[in-house]
């Protein structure tokens, strides 16, 4: 087999920090090479240098057997390369077909010639099978479809090379599956493929080969058959890992910590009701849509819900967020970096921002920083976080994980009663992911409450005691013991969906 | 595509332990350790070059940054604008620096929630107005008799508060009322009606400012009562440089450095410095300008929060307005008009508090009205019309911005 490009000891290294170091590596024509790897070791950095947006410090790319240098993304694009990225670099205030032109429109008398816009992007998205109107607007296009259309973008630049970065984080199953039948579409029209993913299980079902890297080299590379999903993580993390779930150490209580009863909000959710033990993760299983997110903001009080009622050990919760924080309520939310995180902000002020008044000294709520300064640091280690000055490195410096793990200290610092995880391992690589459950664990074992919402199955059956399926803003079933069972969570989530 | 690891045996830590694990890593992968923060290559000099350029970091990092860019501001023009160090030209930049620095305070909370308080010198006039209304101890029917404080409010022997006892205290609560007012106004508006800062606070620029020249057409209101303009410009320590050959010193040879202002001036900021950084409510106000979604889902009480910045915005523009008008001596509705805004943003955005919100320090304004003070004084020192001066000053914010784009990198490289 060709190899369509080559990484010949290419190395790449930020203020005398290697991110790359001298990885060797062919991407075979034709085929779909899945590049996998925890955060932080490397995958970007090593496609940047492909998309032409980072220079390399040292090696080279060979391209078809010559050498291979863009000085930017547009003379990576001209070349044949298309990066798909996981927020995608789409204009939502434009359309469909506009935005495929974007970067050189067809003109007729020095005008933009509309209809032959129109009729080149019909025939991409016919190619794709994607039923969307060319006058659509993005902003009015779920996140499969907009994806799709990045896609087009790619076809249309006639690439022959296309990468995708972590495409289905923001994906239902079912736009998942689509994606794929589109990747192998892709590939039967000779495209090849660079495919990034923490989803391992799709890696072992998409790709023809795998490449593993860790600590910006490249620690194997085989056709795909020779990996399993263990040794995949095995030479992911360089260690094993006792299974992929932490042994649980709690059971759950008698007593009821959290009670929902016949919460309805039209529209949004309808008669959701149940109960939460001391000491149990409940799991809450939904698509895209079926209004998970919705009921997790309503049970915070940040949206308003018209019937029904909310308790902590026995006592109703009412008003916004401020009362039911102080009610005993955490919240994780999906959206790390718009609502967990002051992005800029050194970690320590992160931690502490739920529990500042609890520092506040009379009379004007002057804060007793050495306190917060002792607090701080016993949280930042009681979650493992992995960093080096709380009080001067700010959170967006940290790895996806340890961002996460920030996020649920800042609650920890608190001693909620009630904890709901709203997706807390999206984007996290499998190591963190390994540490955030047994952080739920532990929230679990000191007889807190846990909701933990999440659209991986996998990671539900893995950590919870209870799973509950929500489809269409209601309750439509659950599972009272493991072992629980993928086909039958998944078949009751669509049978309302369909 | 070869099976085995490839994997080199080297002792590389997990990927972001921050500066200070670099600095212990073992040596075998600290290449360009001494240079990783600035990207310098390795070479023969790169010990000092890094060193230097560390240095020029620290500095550029540093709380007192604009205040050496001051000093060494004067130090340039010295040479060329002698007069820039006479003692009356130095009592003159300290008392021009004092009120600005009150308004300059109230500014810097709004801007770290990443709003703006245009309405500042609207509330500037309108309390110098009320002040002067109020306070007045005379009045002349030939200049205000078309305004509509004549005959009600204002008399030929002056304001309601003329000659009562306490009268001056009650005078000067009410300009900070008529503040107070003014940006719970504006805070209503941006907090819970979520109307965007720039336009509450543009139309109260406007429409306050309009009010105030209404109520006395434009006119001057004076005579105020000694005790009030004791405020503007009373002394506590001054000198005197000339000979003592006589045995009454004139006047107009004393310079004034430790005034009321002065002390009103440092008093505001030292609270306000404590309040921002060292109690719950300034880590609030950091929250809120950092990122609003997360600080409301963490429970701070974003709208209190915002309603309160917008207050003491205000209060301090009230306050500002006390010390304006007890040096001009007169309540006057235009006092806070035209370019003075520019002024007072510039100086915050010069000492370094973002307009994107989450970053601001009192001390960084303290210092950012400083140099813009001097700006103005070397300006009008070299003889320069207005136009020249605004344009220059237009300039130097436009190189303020930059600087700060600047910073912003550099405190993201250190961090990482």
């Amino acid at each position: 087999m060709t190899a369509l490009l080559r990484f010949d000891d290419l190395s790449k290294s930020f203020f005398g920090v290697s991110a790359v170091d001298g990885v060797t590596l062919d991407v075979p024509e034709y085929g779909v090479l899945g590049l996998i790897g925890e955060n932080g070791a490397g995958k970007s950095t090593l496609m940047n240098m492909v998309g032409g947006v980072v220079e390399p410090s040292g090696g080279r790319m060979l391209w078809r057997g010559e050498p291979y240098a863009p000085r930017d993304a547009a003379e990576a694009s001209a070349r044949g390369v298309a990066f798909i990225h996981q927020e995608l670099n789409l204009f939502f205030n434009l359309t469909v077909a506009e935005n495929l032109f974007v970067d050189g429109f067809p003109k007729r008398f020095g005008l933009i010639d509309r209809g032959a816009i129109r009729r080149r992007a019909a025939e991409l998205m016919e190619a794709l099978d994607l039923d969307v109107s060319p006058d659509a607007l993005i902003e009015d296009l779920s996140a499969g479809e907009r994806q799709l259309v990045e896609i087009a973008k790619a076809l249309h630049r006639d690439a022959d090379l296309i990468i995708f970065d972590e495409p289905t984080t923001s994906l239902t199953p079912r736009e998942t599956v689509r994606l794929f039948e589109v990747i192998g579409r892709l590939k039967a029209q000779g495209k090849t493929i660079i495919y990034i993913s923490h989803v391992l299980g799709d890696v072992a079902a998409l790709c023809t080969h795998i490449a593993v890297l860790r600590d910006g080299t490249l620690v194997e590379a085989a056709p795909a058959e020779a990996f399993t999903i263990p040794r995949m993580i095995h030479a992911m993390i360089g260690r094993e890992l006792s299974g992929l779930f932490p042994a649980r150490t709690a059971r759950p209580a008698e007593e009821t910590v959290f009670s929902v009863a016949a919460l309805s909000q039209p529209g949004v959710i309808e008669d959701v009701s149940f109960e939460i033990k001391g000491g149990e993760i409940l799991g809450l299983f939904g698509l895209m849509g079926s209004g998970r997110s919705e009921l997790a903001r309503i049970l915070f009080g940040l949206d308003s819900h018209q019937g029904g009622a909310i308790a902590i050990d026995g006592r109703p919760l009412s008003g916004g967020a401020r009362e039911r924080i102080a009610a005993g309520l955490a919240f994780v939310t999906e959206d790390r970096r718009a609502e967990g995180l002051m992005m800029d902000a050194p970690i320590a002020d992160n931690l502490s921002l739920v529990s500042i008044a609890r520092f506040g000294r009379t009379p004007f709520a002057m804060i007793d920083t050495e306190a917060v300064e002792a607090d701080t640091a016993a949280i930042a280690d009681q979650v493992r976080l992995k960093a080096g000055n709380i009080r001067r490195q700010p959170a967006k410096s940290l790895s996806g994980g340890n961002q996460q793990k920030v996020v649920i200290g800042k609650w920890l610092m608190q001693n909620p009663r009630v904890f709901i995880l709203d997706e807390p391992t999206r984007g996290v690589d499998v190591g963190a992911k390994y540490e955030i459950y047994v952080l739920a664990d532990r929230l679990a074992a000191a007889g807190g409450a846990v909701l933990f919402i999440s659209s991986e199955i996998e990671e539900l059956m893995g950590v919870c005691d209870r799973i509950l399926v929500m489809s269409q803003g209601e309750i439509v079933g659950g599972f009272d013991a493991p072992p629980f069972e993928q086909s039958a969570i998944l078949s009751m989530a669509f049978r309302q969906a369909a | 595509m070869s099976e085995p690891a490839r994997s080199v045996p080297r002792p590389l830590p997990v990927a972001g332990p921050g500066g200070a694990g670099a600095r212990s890593a073992p040596p075998g992968i600290g290449r360009a350790d001494g240079a990783r923060a600035h990207g310098i290559a390795a070479g023969a000099r790169h010990g000092i070059l890094a060193r230097l350029s560390r240095r020029a970091g620290d500095l550029l990092l540093s709380d007192y940054f604009v205040l050496y860019l001051s000093l060494a501001y004067v130090l340039v023009l010295l040479p060329f604008l002698p007069t820039l160090s006479n003692p009356a030209n130095l009592s003159n930049v300290l008392s021009n620096m004092w009120p600005l620095l009150v308004v300059a305070v109230g500014q810097t909370f709004v801007l770290t929630i990443a709003g703006i308080d245009l309405s500042q010198g609207s509330v500037i006039g309108l309390a110098s107005v009320v002040g002067g209304a109020l306070l007045a101890v005379g009045g002349s029917g030939a200049v205000l008799e078309n305004a509509p404080l004549w005959g009600t409010v204002l008399t030929e022997e002056g304001g309601p508060l003329a000659g009562v006892p306490y009268g001056l205290l009650v005078g000067i609560v009410a300009m900070l009322v008529t503040g107070a007012i003014i940006g719970l106004i504006n805070g209503v508006s941006v907090a819970y009606l979520n109307m965007p800062p720039f336009m509450v606070t543009l139309v109260g620029l406007i429409g306050i400012g309009a009010f105030a020249i209404w109520l006395t057409q434009s006119e001057n209101i004076r005579p105020l009562p000694d005790s009030f303009v004791e405020l503007g410009k009373g002394d506590l320590v001054s000198v005197y440089l000339g000979a003592q050959d006589e045995p009454r010193i004139p006047r107009r040879q004393i310079y004034s450095f430790v005034t009321y202002p002065m002390v009103i001036a440092l008093l505001i900021a030292i609270g306000a410095h404590l309040l921002l950084s060292r109690t719950v409510f300034g880590r609030y106000v950091y929250a809120i300008g950092a990122n609003r979604r997360a600080a409301e889902i963490s429970g701070v009480p974003v709208k209190r929060i915002i309603v309160a910045v917008f207050i003491i915005s205000a209060v301090c523009a009230a306050a500002g307005s006390i010390l304006y008008s007890a040096r001009l001596e007169a309540g006057r509705p235009t006092l806070g008009e035209g370019a003075f805004l520019l002024d007072v943003v510039g100086a915050v955005v010069i000492g370094g508090t973002s307009l994107f919100g989450g970053k601001g320090k009192i001390i960084w304004t303290v210092w950012g009205v400083l140099f813009f003070v001097l700006l103005s004084n070397t300006l009008n020192l070299m003889n320069l019309s207005s136009f020249h001066i605004d344009m220059v000053k237009g300039g130097v914010i436009l190189a303020a911005a930059m600087l700060d784009v600047l910073r912003t990198r550099l405190m993201r490289e250190r961090a990482i």
